[in-house]
């Protein structure tokens, strides 16, 4: 099935990750008859190998390589070696994502002219709007399966859900279902209809949530044009003396160095992993690293206000039985000003089994406090906030010399400091989370802090000018014209909205762009 | 990693004849601790069997849950009874004793009440030991699938075809 490509062949484009951004890039210019090498740090894991198990699918799936962190976020104090909770494996965090696949709101694309001048907020519009997105969207979600979206039917709400909803319309919210979900509500694309098994963020072992590691890398494989490489850490991108890329150097599977010639490389390692190789490819040329000539690689690292928030009935509620992201509210997702900060905000179910609850809940409680919490936890509901955070360039990925990883490269470190508005935001809608719970009869509430970021954005954002950002509109860089970004850390501004269909949506769009300049010769 | 049942079967007599001194709940004997009732016993294999029995205690005052049997303490906590942790654990027990007896008390297990021995354990919170043990009992409490059911927690249900024919949406009380 793999097509092998040799190391000296130039003509082929490098993807370096294959998840949301990099898995569905490298599947759809495979599509399109070009040659692709997809790297992966990870290895292959598939729907018989998830592990319904927190701690031990953790272990299988989590990038664990060291990272340092730094700033007044709560998890640098709680997770300080920990800042994010993302998968290294083929397919990327599209094994452990929960599916909310919503697209951003029409404000959204232009946070600058919208919010203003937010003092201490590196905001700028992005180049792109809703109207020229709304055919990738579209394309994004037919992919994807998206409930709710061209005429697929809703997902069953389950017991954590019917709390939340109850909870919901009983304050007034009149925007609650069980969500726009990358899990099939019926068989579609050959995938199975959900189970309600619950794990969703453990992978899916029926394949019924979406992920690139069953669907668009071996349809990708398939087509002879694909070859991904696992366990293929790359640790610099090389150029020649006009600028230009040429390939790759990276460690293979038995920690071998190689170099991977390419026409195009495409970056989608995440909004650590990508800023850090370009920081880790400086030359003497570009002594500030590749595509730095504005300095922003790495700046204005955003990863959503998040929080959640639990509650405690007086009867069983079994939030673990079903979907772990079952449901929505939307109303508080809108920019309203008077609310005391600008953006907004969903609220979205969420189940922890008890050993992570147990992690998660209170980080560094203990005594009755927290263990009459878990005693209850047959009776918990719970759902996470996500909201759009300030980006600040000072919230930003850096290489840490003192720290090398298992090949000899410096580690990214990771500072961030809570902006006002985000704390504002929080303190909302943990107020209006509690509230839900509350109108339902919750004998306890439980405001918890964030856990490490899944929703990693913005340290190569995308800008009309080249002084603002790193990308243009289609992720080619600013400085270099064969290199490209083709992940989160493009995004300009995080929105409310869970990132991946916008990540997806990106990455269809790229291919086409790509796509297009190659068969022009002008790539 | 334990061998908390191997004494099951001994009988509460025989369990005290063998017992060198009581320290709180539990029948610290040489080279063992076990619980009063004998449900429970473990062999020591590096630690003091006062040490292990402070450890227990200490670890059920941090994360106290009362439908819970002491073994499941005691599986928690029974990694620190290896030779390449004894020095640190037993320091680390022996400044707990220090700050009870620093209360007026003989040691952290001559404490009765629960919430006298958590203004001790208050005293140390800061401490890389109390940290340690805290943070393993994370997992080393809750990761014990045996304690799953105890709180209600039904883990994987694959096996069985998920919850869409076995009650993911049965609430009956909204």
């Amino acid at each position: 099935m793999a097509a092998p490509f040799e190391l000296s062949d130039d003509s082929v484009v490098v993807v370096i990750g294959t998840g949301a951004g990099g898995g569905v890039l490298a599947n759809e210019l495979a599509q399109k008859g070009i040659s692709v090498v997809a790297l992966e740090a990870g290895g292959r894991y598939l729907p018989d190998d998830y592990v319904n198990d927190e701690w031990e699918s953790f272990g299988q799936l989590a990038w664990l390589d060291a990272r340092t962190t730094s700033g007044d976020w709560r998890v640098a104090k709680d997770f300080s070696g920990l800042p994010a909770w993302i998968v290294k494996a083929v397919g990327g965090t599209t094994t452990h994502w929960a599916g909310a696949s919503i697209r951003f709101q029409d404000h959204e694309w232009k946070a600058s002219t919208t919010y203003g001048n937010v003092q201490g907020a590196n905001l700028l519009d992005w180049p792109i709007d809703g109207a020229e997105m709304a055919p990738w969207y579209e394309l994004a979600e037919e992919k994807l399966g998206v409930t709710r979206t061209g005429g697929r039917e809703g997902l069953p709400g389950c017991n954590n859900y019917l709390v939340f909803e109850k909870g919901a319309k009983a304050l007034g919210y009149t925007e609650v279902h069980t969500g726009r979900m990358a899990i099939n509500s019926a068989d579609y694309d050959g995938r199975p209809a959900c189970q309600q098994t619950g794990f969703c963020f453990q992978g899916c072992k029926w394949g019924a949530k979406w992920s690139a590691a069953y669907t668009d890398i071996p349809k990708g494989e398939a087509t002879g044009n694909l070859e991904v490489r696992e366990r293929a850490h790359v640790a610099r991108v090389l150029h020649d003396d006009s600028g230009k890329v040429t390939g790759v150097e990276y460690f293979d599977a038995d920690g071998n160095l190689q170099f991977q010639a390419a026409r195009v490389v495409c970056v989608a390692g995440n909004s650590f992993e990508s800023p850090r190789l370009l920081l880790n490819s400086a030359s003497a040329m570009f002594p500030d690293g590749l595509a730095n000539s504005s300095g922003q690689v790495g700046r204005n690292y955003m990863r959503h206000m998040t929080g959640s928030v639990y509650a405690v009935f007086d009867k069983p509620v079994k939030m673990w039985r079903g979907t772990t992201m079952a449901g929505i509210i939307q109303d508080e997702s809108k920019h309203d000003p008077s609310r005391g900060f600008v953006g907004g905000y969903e609220l979205e179910t969420l189940s922890l089994g008890l050993p992570f609850m147990a992690a998660f809940l209170d980080p560094g409680g203990w005594g009755r406090e927290f263990t009459t919490a878990l005693d209850a936890y047959e009776n918990m509901a719970g759902m996470w906030i996500v909201g759009e955070d300030m980006p600040q360039e000072t919230n930003r990925v850096t290489l840490n010399a003192d720290v090398t990883d298992q090949y000899g490269l410096p580690v990214p470190n990771v500072h961030f400091d809570d902006h006002p508005n985000d704390i504002a935001m929080r303190n909302h809608a943990y107020k209006q989370g509690m509230a839900v719970y509350d109108a339902v009869g919750a004998t306890r509430t439980f405001p918890t802090p964030p856990y490490p970021s899944t929703h990693n954005l913005g340290t190569n954002r995308m800008s009309e000018n080249p002084r603002d950002g790193v990308v243009n509109k289609w992720g080619q860089t600013h400085d270099i014209a064969n290199l490209f970004v083709s992940d989160g850390s493009v995004f300009t501004t995080g929105g409310a909205e869970n990132p991946t269909l916008t990540i997806v949506a990106l990455a269809i769009r790229q291919a086409d762009h790509i796509a297009g300049e190659m068969g022009r010769g002008t790539l | 990693m334990t061998d908390v049942k191997d004494r099951k079967g001994m009988t509460r007599r025989e369990l005290l004849s063998r017992s060198v001194a009581a320290g709180g709940a539990f029948v610290i004997g040489a080279g063992f601790v076990a619980g009063k009732d004998a449900a429970w016993a473990t062999e020591m294999n590096a630690l003091k069997p006062q040490s292990m029995a402070t450890l227990i205690q200490m670890a059920r005052d941090i994360y106290p849950h009362d439908h819970l049997a002491d073994e499941y303490y005691v599986i928690a906590v029974k990694g620190y009874d290896v030779p390449d942790m004894v020095d640190e654990t037993e320091a680390g027990l022996r400044m707990l004793d220090d700050a009870a007896r620093g209360k007026g008390y003989g040691s952290y297990l001559d404490i009765g009440w629960e919430r006298d021995r958590v203004d001790i354990l208050r005293q140390i919170e800061d401490s890389a030991f109390f940290q340690k043990v805290r943070g393993g009992l994370v997992t080393g409490l809750y990761n014990q699938k045996a304690v799953w059911p105890l709180f209600g927690y039904e883990g994987e249900s694959f096996s069985q075809g998920g919850y869409i024919d076995r009650g993911f949406n049965d609430i009956n009380w909204l």
